[in-house]
């Protein structure tokens, strides 16, 4: 039921709604529940709402995770 | 990358075997059940890690009173918006669907935004939203309500069986009967929670919890970060979702739950009364709360007969240990709602699990 789906907003609506994409599919969603939503934004969707607003780069814990995962693998693999 | 994932694979086999201990790893949202089963992962696991499902389903969660408090005001002649999830829930005296079918009005929602439309269309009937759902979930009901009290519409009142993740998990983490040796946590609850209410898992009962989406890299990866704390002895909260969690949460989305609702005790399917794991609406809204309105008394209920939803719910049997999985359970005709709901646990099983080692 949690499930979230990665929207691009493309235009701002009154009253708190949006235009947003994600694939092919064009949708109304609500952004009462984010910070300053702006057109090109890209949000995580759930039943209607954006409830985030998605971070363009991996956390430095997860880019660590992969440096040990890198480490203890011992697996070798170009890029 | 193929690469990438190849490499996260062995990582996890080389760590659980220098680490040489059986771990149990609950994931507690269905979304990562069904995403674990789907991609294959659960096959690529070392076996000495197990992963089993916790009450992470909503739906299945609902306790049966609740269901008939629902129920219970159609028969009264109010219209009912739900989630499409929550239609085909059993409970003694039917389901949602089955009054539908019956000729009372059931509305679906895919946002709780819908209800405030069916009460814009409808003035002059009562229009109540079943607000079913965790953390996630709930922002969007409390924008629903603050929304009906700034328009000014008086027929739309909402149900709240909004649930609270942490003590639910708290109190599976501290189960004597459940031996759980690290927690997946659900990456769309913490998105909205942050980090910090899923600290205790590390500080007080000295498991390992990682945050976690739910593509099958995300669960991979969390995986492997369990391994990791457990291979070094060194149990703490992490998330592999930061693109999507932030430490601190959504702060709007809090502080719109905490204008809108207030934490009450809540009661759990399989687990019973939760200290603080509900939310319910607040004095200030009291006027939108359908309990208030149609004075409900929510009796706690009985599960259907040899149901083991309960025990499913808090890893304590996996589906096929429930004598009705497969025979008299099925997703055509479910007995229990983890059946029900294409996120619960035995649903999942049905649909994935052919005799996968356990």
């Amino acid at each position: 039921m949690c499930l979230a789906v990665p929207h691009t907003i493309e235009t701002l609506l009154d009253d708190g709604r949006a235009v947003a994409v994600a694939g092919a599919v064009r949708t109304e969603i609500r952004t009462d529940l984010i910070e300053n939503p702006s057109p090109g934004d890209t949000v995580l969707v759930h039943a209607g709402f954006a409830i985030e607003k998605l971070a363009p780069e991996d956390s430095k814990e997860l880019l660590d995770l992969w440096e040990e995962i890198r480490r203890v693998s011992g697996v070798d693999y170009a890029g | 990358m193929p690469g990438d994932l190849r490499a996260a694979v062995e990582a996890l086999r080389r760590l659980a075997e220098e680490s040489a201990t059986a771990v149990t790893v609950m994931e507690v949202c269905g979304t990562h059940t069904v995403s674990a089963f789907r991609s294959g992962l659960r096959s690529v696991l070392p076996k000495s890690m197990r992963l089993i499902s916790g009450p992470g389903c909503p739906v299945c969660v609902t306790d049966q009173g609740e269901i008939e408090a629902a129920l219970s005001l159609l028969r009264r002649g109010v219209v009912v918006v739900a989630y499409g999830d929550m239609f085909k829930v059993p409970s003694a005296s039917g389901s949602l669907a089955s009054m539908r079918g019956e000729g009372h009005d059931v509305r679906t929602a895919t946002s709780a935004m819908d209800a405030l439309r069916v009460a814009e269309e409808n003035p002059g009937r009562e229009v109540v939203f079943l607000g079913v759902g965790f953390e996630t979930t709930a922002p969007a009901t409390a924008t629903l309500v603050r929304e009906a009290r700034r328009k000014g519409i008086a027929n739309l009142s909402v149900l709240s069986f909004h649930k609270r993740t942490p003590p639910a998990v708290e109190a599976l983490a501290g189960a004597a009967d459940v031996q759980i040796s690290a927690f997946l946590l659900p990456g769309h609850v913490s998105v909205i929670t942050g980090h910090e209410p899923f600290r205790f898992l590390a500080d007080r009962f000295g498991l390992p919890a990682v945050i976690a989406g739910f593509d099958p890299e995300q669960i991979l990866l969390a995986m492997v970060e369990i391994a990791r704390q457990i291979r070094a002895g060194a149990p703490e909260l992490r998330s592999v979702y930061g693109t999507a969690v932030r430490p601190e949460g959504n702060r709007k989305a809090l502080g719109l739950l905490d204008e809108v609702f207030s934490v009450r005790d809540a009661r759990w399917r399989g687990i019973g009364l939760i200290p603080d794991s509900g939310y319910g609406l607040r004095g200030d809204y009291g006027d939108f709360d359908a309990e208030r309105r149609f004075s409900l008394v929510i009796v706690p209920g009985t599960p259907p007969a040899g149901c083991r939803c309960g025990d499913v719910l808090t890893g304590r049997i996996t589906p096929p240990q429930c004598p009705l999985f497969r025979t008299a359970c099925t997703p055509l005709s479910p007995v229990g709602p983890c059946m029900v709901s294409s996120e619960g646990t035995c649903g999942a099983y049905f649909r994935f699990h052919r005799e996968e080692r356990t």
